[in-house]
């Protein structure tokens, strides 16, 4: 079959979809992703529980107005990428590449903080499946209020990391986007592309929404 | 791509909503109030924040009906596990 056909055959909607195929599969890759954060979710909601003591109060260890700062990021790298796929919506070929410029350098700066935040967290003691009663540098670990148990660095660096990682692949891919974009590949007949990058990219920022308040806020 | 013929959200609008829902939940974490209130308090703006980007950045609000199902359908099975964990206490 030639290239041609296959791509034809991309383009054609599933049968009672009414959407093309990559989308479509797009989409059934982020439902699965759903599953994936909500069994982090879930093994987090079974351990706070069991054992509440391991936790601390919100700001106390994490630092809440630099991760604040940092979902203020992500969240402006969400309107760049729609911005993007507007632009080549209307055949915008310069706001495309500059749309999608700003949210691969916005979302290395979202990766490049949490390894900031990670580097002073570490420094700290607060290290994933060592005693997190060690970490200093806010309040006093001897005489001040509890700064948490073993449990919450493993679980807080399992999430945040695996979000991470997905940041950082969504980087690589976005990289790819905009060579593309580059190419002229991307035309306002043709912005599949675009537009799958930017699915995975907004749930990427949905989920650290709902992370930010699970991780940092309760 | 007929589905995408719709005028464009107003994507500036849900961004200033996205940064003062973002700003509330910081406030609110820290009011002296019940832990059960923050966190439903939390979990309720975090959801509405969540609902915006799906809706509109990822334009599910704009899609065929039965994408709205298939996207819903792994939400009663986020919704059984996390209840069934919860459960144990």
């Amino acid at each position: 079959m030639s290239n041609a056909a296959v791509a034809t055959m991309d383009r054609k909607p599933m049968p009672g979809m009414k959407v093309y195929n990559k989308k479509l599969g797009m989409w059934v890759f982020l439902l699965s992703e759903v599953m994936f954060f909500t069994s982090l979710i879930g093994s987090y909601i079974i351990l706070r529980f069991a054992h509440p003591d391991h936790w601390t109060d919100p700001g106390v260890v994490l630092n809440v107005p630099l991760t604040a700062l940092n979902t203020f990021f992500l969240i402006c790298s969400s309107v760049t990428m729609v911005k993007a796929f507007a632009a080549i919506q209307e055949g915008d070929q310069k706001g495309l590449k500059n749309w999608l410029l700003a949210t691969i350098l916005i979302g290395a700066t979202f990766v490049g903080i949490q390894g900031i935040e990670y580097a002073a967290l570490s420094a700290e003691g607060f290290v994933p499946a060592l005693d997190a009663y060690h970490a200093v540098g806010r309040g006093n670990p001897h005489e001040g209020p509890s700064l948490g148990g073993p449990l919450y660095g493993a679980t807080f660096y399992a999430m945040t990391g695996f979000h991470g990682a997905h940041v950082s692949i969504g980087v690589l891919c976005l990289i790819f986007v905009y060579i593309q974009a580059l190419r002229g590949v991307y035309t306002v007949a043709d912005f599949e592309g675009v537009e799958i990058i930017g699915l995975y990219w907004h749930f990427v920022d949905l989920v650290w929404i709902l992370l930010f308040t699970i991780v940092y806020l309760i | 791509m007929e589905e995408q013929e719709h005028a464009h959200p107003r994507y500036i609008l849900i961004w200033v909503i996205l940064l003062v829902l973002t700003l509330a939940e910081v406030g609110y974490a820290f009011l002296d109030l019940p832990k059960i209130v923050l966190a439903s308090g939390l979990i309720f703006m975090a959801l509405w924040k969540a609902l915006l980007v799906a809706m509109y950045y990822m334009h599910l609000r704009y899609e065929p009906r039965r994408m709205w199902v298939l996207a819903a359908s792994p939400l009663p099975f986020a919704i059984i596990l996390v209840l069934a964990v919860i459960t144990e206490f």
